[in-house]
């Protein structure tokens, strides 16, 4: 089942005008603040009605302007995580969760109750309040009682936004277990690059309200194009990697399809799959294969395209096996080196330039 | 137990009890669905509703209560109907007492409980209905329980105003004792008789009585309420 969403809105001279398909999965819903990000995630949920437009999930068909057709958001089984959790403050946590349930008058699926209690680790929180929850817990919760209505989607809008780096590393893998166990589509609206990596799978980058790309985590994110909408410092490729071996001076190598890398912290067995992102600025691009260099990751690459930005910077694809990447350098630089599509080279990144918000679990490319 | 009070004014605070029970019973679904109107709508009209409701607040007693008489007195539009349809009449009666009261007591329920609704977060209200809760359901699991705080001020401080009422009261359906004669209308009296300063006496401080005991009531109610949503 995929979401397709086509939408037209007009709104204190902004305009709205997106069109894209979202299949199982997590799809992230990308771009700065304004871009309209919100204005589609509410007119999903039925929250605001757009002007025109075709929304469904599969056969099942939320609007149509075409003939008149609006389901009233009640009826929509869409699951809508906020920002701010938005629990009810006068109801327990197990009376939260169990909301969606009582509403659509539905029988009691212990098996699901099990499965979501057990996913998110919140079954010691059901006799508490809402009040007495951490900023984490809270989203847990929401998280559950979304799941627990049985959607048909999951709507996230920025459920991390309000919360610390560590309460987000807390989340961030209940995230990724819920995209690799959630059999329904994801929306998951950002403007963190680090969540975006960690979880989409698709990706959908808007610029103020006009769809900008479409397509796979990896593919949009190594993209030039998408750079002036993610910003140069945010900018960097995605991965899919498979975990080798580890070895005693705390480093792990991982196999590219072009080669292999040395990280870092990584914890994950031999055999798991993982997912990195290379920042596009700690790439360093070469001619020829450096000699007497400290950097330990030197993966052959060949120029895609080259992109120059508004200032001295110089955006470059390149290809490497049958992944992509991105190099952030200098126009000087690109210059001196005689860049041009087709051309062979090395990338060299240092061990110690991946975070660990950059390594996530698994899930596609 | 006379507290030294005759039959007449135990029949006075009785009375009073019973009109203020009444007028803040029957107005407060009233009471709910118009705050909740004035605090959510938005529909042509809504400042004239929100006039109108205060209207009371603003007019003299007196003028109020001559209206009362005008439009729910035996000859009047609304009275004439009623009594020939359903023989309810207000005119010099307690029900007429009653509906003073409420109509008094109105603008100060419905402006608590307005307040206490729009102070609940919309988001909430969103939430619910994402989750598949028709509006009718969003309103009865979240928003009313949200709000019941605020309510049971509106009520206790509309009691109170009904309790207190005598201006309208006293112009719409006079001071027959043990038929219309409220606790206010009671002192009143009293107060016209050489000699009665005593009864008088006695009734306020059993008015004072009566007023601090709602006071405290709603207190403790608040409290548990607090403590039945609190952090453990």
């Amino acid at each position: 089942m995929s979401l397709s969403v086509e939408l037209t809105h007009r709104r204190d001279g902004f305009t709205l005008q997106a069109g894209f398909e979202s299949p199982d999965g997590v799809t992230a819903l990308f771009g700065h603040s304004g871009a309209g990000k919100t204005t589609v995630v509410q007119a999903v949920a039925g929250l605001l009605q757009p002007d025109a437009g075709r929304i469904a999930v599969g056969d099942w068909v939320l609007q149509d302007s075409a003939t008149g057709h609006w389901l009233p958001p009640h009826r929509r089984r869409v699951g809508y995580v906020f920002q701010d959790g938005r629990l009810f403050p006068h109801m327990s946590v197990g009376r939260n969760l169990d909301y969606g349930r009582r509403m659509n008058r539905r029988a009691r699926d212990p098996a699901q109750e099990r499965r979501v209690l057990d996913m998110l680790g919140i079954e010691p929180l059901l006799d508490r309040h809402p009040a007495g929850l951490s900023g984490g817990e809270q989203q847990r919760v929401a998280i559950g009682r979304a799941l627990l209505s049985t959607p048909r989607l999951l709507l996230l809008d920025e459920p991390l936004a309000a919360l610390d780096a560590a309460r987000k590393e807390e989340i961030l893998p209940y995230l990724e277990r819920l995209r690799d166990e959630a059999r329904i589509p994801i929306l998951y609206v950002s403007h963190s690059m680090a969540e975006v990596a960690r979880l989409a799978t698709h990706v959908v980058v808007l610029r103020e309200g006009q769809v900008l790309r479409s397509g796979s985590a990896s593919q949009v994110l190594s993209d030039p194009a998408t750079v002036p909408a993610l910003g140069p410092q945010e900018a960097g490729a995605l991965l899919a990697v498979r975990v080798e071996q580890h070895h005693e001076d705390g480093l792990t190598t991982l196999a590219t399809s072009a080669g292999t890398l040395l990280l870092l912290g990584v914890a994950a067995p031999p055999g798991t799959r993982l997912r990195v992102r290379i920042p596009a600025h700690e790439v360093i691009l070469a001619l020829e294969p450096p000699k007497g260099i400290s950097a330990l990751n030197i993966l052959p690459a060949r120029v895609l395209a080259l992109r120059p930005g508004d200032g001295a910077g110089m955006m470059v694809q390149l290809e490497s096996g049958t992944d992509r990447l991105l190099a952030r350098i200098t126009k000087r630089s690109a210059l001196a080196l005689g860049l041009e599509p087709g051309r062979e080279c090395h990338a060299i990144v240092k061990s110690v330039a991946f975070a660990r918000s950059d390594i996530g679990a698994g899930g596609a490319v | 137990m006379t507290l030294g009070l005759s039959a007449e004014a135990w029949a006075a605070v009785g009375l009073s009890l019973k009109v203020s029970f009444w007028a803040v019973l029957l107005s407060l679904p009233l009471g709910i669905a118009t705050a909740y109107l004035l605090a959510r709508g938005r529909f042509p009209g809504r400042q004239l509703l929100n006039g109108l409701v205060h209207l009371p607040l603003i007019l003299p007693p007196v003028v109020t209560g001559y209206l009362l008489l005008l439009t729910f007195g035996r000859r009047g539009v609304v009275g004439a109907f009623l009594y020939d349809t359903f023989g309810i009449g207000f005119a010099f009666h307690w029900t007429g007492a009653a509906l003073a009261a409420a109509i008094m007591a109105f603008p100060l329920m419905v402006r608590s409980i307005r307040l206490s609704i729009e102070a609940v977060d919309p988001g909430l209200e969103q939430a619910a209905a994402t989750l598949g809760a028709s509006r009718l359901r969003v309103f009865g699991t979240v928003t009313l329980p949200l709000v019941l705080p605020g309510i049971l001020a509106g009520t206790i401080l509309a009691f109170a105003k009904a309790m207190g009422e005598f201006g309208a009261t006293i112009t719409f359906v006079s001071n027959i004792p043990g038929q219309t004669q409220t606790l206010p209308s009671a002192v009143y009296a009293f107060l016209q008789v050489p000699g009665a300063e005593g009864s008088a006496i006695r009734l306020v401080v059993i008015s004072v009585v009566i007023a601090m005991s709602a006071l405290v009531a709603s207190e403790w109610l608040a409290r548990r309420m607090a403590r039945q949503r609190g952090a453990t």
